[in-house]
């Protein structure tokens, strides 16, 4: 609560507005190219999007610099920084719950399970419940063979030779060490310690790169098997769960480098002033913790 | 920071005034209200008469569905928005909303989604045509190619609408003055603060569905396909997760008007504060468990059926703790039925014919009935109608005064609420009838038995259309003068709103005031 004098109300800006126009072409640019059109739209409208979100940022940053942000407002950027974390839990949320109704669900119906048992005769006759999914309803019922078949061409741990070569796990490995090592950043900011705050941070963000790297090492090997988003619910799930994981886990590097840069090169944060560097590692604690999500549903149970 | 409101007409495109930008969300959402009701006038002149007259049934689809889309996200919930942008921090003192120029953001966005959304009824093929819930698969496999834009204008706006929420929470968590505890706070700036929890909690939901949605057309995803192994019934889940807290997130923040309204026409302290306060909290937890009951019909199993019907009915449990404490508010008050009095009793009665429909379509074997009837279509009329648009305009009678400094027109202000009030319901009183009698909705022609009800229900609803005009035109002209109001407006009226001057000074409570 408000005990401490002014808070700081900003004059008038320009940087919403251009946010909004930014926003509108990059979405309008999508659904034009999405249905046909170029991507000049699309391209002007990321290029205001990238404009007006550096100098925002700036903004901010120069006003704290300045002195105009006292503890309650900073207090109002963690409350906004936290209650985004969440909207973007929830947002993996639906996709998780996606996921179960699917496999609990969707799949043993369409199998003709419980009363369902004519729904399956008639329109998916022969078709099984499995997981993965590698013969869809519609493979079943025209009798085509799984173009994904055996051992070595999904992603669970079961088709690995041994549990070292098992991608997944070494993806769990980093993006947890990085969570470590982002805190340990946190703890030598907190102890004065520029130096080994800076040696922290830069070995998170080069395990956050590894980590995309491993991941798209795993793309591309799914898709050498034929296993493509497109190929059936397994495919979808899988990949728009990861995907939009791996997105985060993107944006999340892309934070964390950003905060470098300011602390390498502008000599930015102090221990008792480090918002950005914290709504950072939040974010990345976020995504590993995600991970976690996605590692136990989509890979150990998968 | 003492100055006043910048010159010229960027003021309204780079303020980072709390006021000025609940201005613009209030006369945002008055427009899209007006557009949403042509196009519902144009569904109720084509329903005049049973028969194909009018419209083209495609172009009534679209109708149908841009009714509903633009009513409950371009009118409804802006309006909540204004009226919080413009009370809240009042009501807390605060000097603004916690985050100033994101809330510009959250409000600039909304043209720009609209304006997209509207435009796809000039694209090829038409605009969206698959109802406001856009069931798959409709919406995905069978649908005009210009969804790709409605998808992105449903991010856009969820987009909006958490950035607004986050700024709300911040805003009530972290500025209020010293001593204005929790429980101290007045019942829109609780129902609000539930309300924005909602939004943060189901519009991601929303996205990720309309995302499905997206990469399905475009990707090749089989979510809701189920030759891949989906199912469209998964949309309906996931939808619908999102749809109900999303009704409740239209109706809190109007409990919250109503609660502040009745208590300083009857002259007397709201009865039961502190169960409103824990009414509200126990609906928006329940709103979240109760998401199947508009989908009984769908083909769930047995134990599914019961767990949604009997999660509904508890609904309204807290409901009418509410209801019973309206009422009791009034209880040998000594009222007065200024304007807003009149549209919030009203709101009490409307409502709560609402829910009792809203309990007989809870019963899991009756919605069998009941479902996708006109039936379902006068329950959330009742609902929505006399409980968000009622409490809106009586908020708006209520307030104005402190917004623009002169009091509105008495006997207009009553005029129009006889319009609204009987108008609204000579439009959905028959359609009870017609849809216990088998009426389906979203179908533009119908048996001649349902005839003459109809034709009521459009007279209903021009006429229901003629009061808002005639609220636009009092509204108007209080801005532009009138009778000086005091800066307490009413008599003895509670919250810190009444203590600033009227008109609301551009900047209030720079420095926090004391509150005992
Ligand atoms: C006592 C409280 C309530 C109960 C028990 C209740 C129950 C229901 C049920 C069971 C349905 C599904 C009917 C069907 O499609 O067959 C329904 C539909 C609906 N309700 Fe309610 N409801 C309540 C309150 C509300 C409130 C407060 C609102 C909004 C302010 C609301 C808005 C709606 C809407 C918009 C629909 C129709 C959605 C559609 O299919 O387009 N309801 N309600
Ligand atoms: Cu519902």
């Amino acid at each position: 609560m408000s005990a401490e004098g002014n808070y700081y109300v900003p004059d008038q800006s320009r940087l919403p507005i251009f946010a909004s126009l930014g926003l509108f072409l990059t979405v309008y640019g999508a659904a034009t190219k999405l249905n046909g059109g170029g991507w000049t739209i699309f391209m002007l409208g990321a290029v205001v999007m990238a404009v007006v979100l550096w100098s925002w940022f700036s903004t901010v940053i120069s006003e704290n610099i300045a002195g105009l942000n006292s503890n309650q407002l900073k207090k109002s950027y963690v409350w906004g920084m936290g209650w985004f974390i969440f909207s973007e839990v929830m947002f993996f949320a639906a996709f998780f719950g996606a996921l179960f109704y699917i496999r609990n669900f969707a799949l043993p119906w369409l199998s003709g399970e419980g009363d369902t048992s004519t729904t399956n005769a008639i329109l998916w006759s022969g078709f099984e419940a499995q997981w993965p999914l590698m013969v869809t309803p519609d493979m079943a019922a025209n009798g085509d063979a799984a173009k994904v078949v055996g051992p070595g061409q999904n992603m669970s741990i079961t088709t690995a030779e041994s549990i070292w070569s098992w991608l997944p796990l070494w993806n769990t490995i980093v993006l947890l060490t990085s969570s470590v090592t982002v805190h340990f950043a946190h703890t030598a900011l907190k102890n004065n310690n520029k130096k080994g705050f800076n040696i922290w941070l830069g070995i998170t963000v080069a395990l956050g790169i590894l980590f995309l790297v491993l991941q798209a090492e795993e793309y591309i090997h799914a898709y050498s098997v034929d296993l493509t988003l497109d190929s059936g619910v397994y495919g979808t799930t899988f990949f728009m769960l990861t995907g939009f994981h791996g997105a985060h886990v993107t944006l999340g590097t892309f934070m964390l480098l950003v905060m470098w840069l300011r602390s390498v090169l502008k000599g930015h944060f102090k221990h008792e002033d480090c918002f950005g560097f914290e709504a950072a590692s939040w974010y990345w604690h976020f995504v590993d913790v995600v991970w976690v999500g996605l590692f136990i549903f989509v890979y150990i149970l998968g | 920071m003492a100055h006043g409101p910048a010159k010229g007409f960027t003021r309204w495109l780079y303020t980072t005034n709390h006021k000025d930008i609940g201005s613009m969300y209030l006369w945002f959402s008055f427009a899209m209200f007006l557009l949403g009701g042509v196009f519902a006038l144009v569904i109720r002149a084509e329903l005049f008469e049973p028969g194909l007259q009018i419209v083209e049934p495609g172009f009534f689809n679209q109708m149908t569905t841009m009714h509903g889309l633009v009513m409950v996200f371009g009118a409804v919930m802006p309006a909540f928005v204004g009226l919080a942008n413009w009370m809240i921090p009042m009501m807390v003192g605060a000097p603004d909303m916690a985050l100033p120029r994101m809330n510009n953001w959250s409000f600039w966005i909304l043209p720009f989604a609209f304006a997209m959304m509207v435009a796809t009824l000039f694209m090829e093929g038409g605009g969206p045509n698959f109802g406001w819930t856009f069931y798959a698969p409709l919406s995905t496999t069978y649908a005009p190619p210009s969804v790709t834009f409605f998808i992105f204008a449903v991010h856009i706006m969820g987009a909006s609408s958490i950035m607004g929420s986050i700024n709300i929470i911040a805003t009530i968590l972290n500025m209020r003055a010293p001593g204005m505890t929790l429980m101290k706070m007045p019942l829109f700036v609780w129902t609000w603060l539930i309300t924005a929890y909602l939004l943060i909690a189901v519009m991601p939901v929303l996205a990720g569905v309309v995302t499905m949605m997206l990469m399905d057309i475009h990707f090749g995803t089989s979510f809701f396909d189920a030759a891949g192994g989906g199912d469209p019934v998964l949309f309906q889940h996931v939808f619908w997760f999102f749809g109900h807290p999303e009704v409740y997130i239209m109706i809190l923040p109007a409990f919250g008007i109503v609660s502040a309204i009745i208590p300083t026409f009857a002259r007397k302290p709201l009865f039961g504060y502190s169960s409103m306060v824990y009414a509200t909290a126990s609906i928006a937890f329940l709103s979240f468990i109760v998401w199947a009951h508009h989908m009984f019909t769908v083909g769930m199993p047995i134990a599914g059926e019961l767990f949604f019907m009997y999660a509904t009915m508890l609904i309204a449990v807290p409901t009418g703790v509410k209801v019973f404490n309206w009422v009791t508010t009034m209880f040998r008050g000594a009222m007065t039925f200024e304007t807003p009095m009149l549209f919030s009793i009203a709101f009490v009665i409307l409502f709560t014919i609402g829910g009792f429909s809203g309990l007989m379509l809870a019963i899991a074997p009756a919605d069998f009935q009941y479902h996708d009837t006109y039936f379902v279509v006068a329950h959330f009329h009742y609902v929505l109608v006399p409980g968000a648009i009622f409490s809106i305009t009586a908020g708006v009678y209520y307030w104005l005064p402190k917004w623009c400094g002169n009091m509105y027109n008495e006997t207009m202000g009553k005029t129009q609420f006889w319009m609204a009030f009987i108008g609204l319901n000579l439009t959905f009183f028959p359609m009870h009838f017609v849809g216990l009698a088998g009426m389906q909705r979203r179908v533009p022609d119908y048996n001649q038995f349902f005839a003459d009800f109809n034709m009521i229900s459009s007279c209903g609803a021009f006429l229901f259309g003629a009061a808002q005009i005639m609220l636009l035109y009092n509204v108007i002209s209080t801005i532009r003068g009138g009778k000086k109001a005091t800066d307490e407006v009413w008599e003895n009226p509670e919250g810190l709103e009444w203590t600033v001057a009227s008109p609301a000074p551009y900047h209030t409570f720079s420095t926090p005031p004391a509150v005992k």
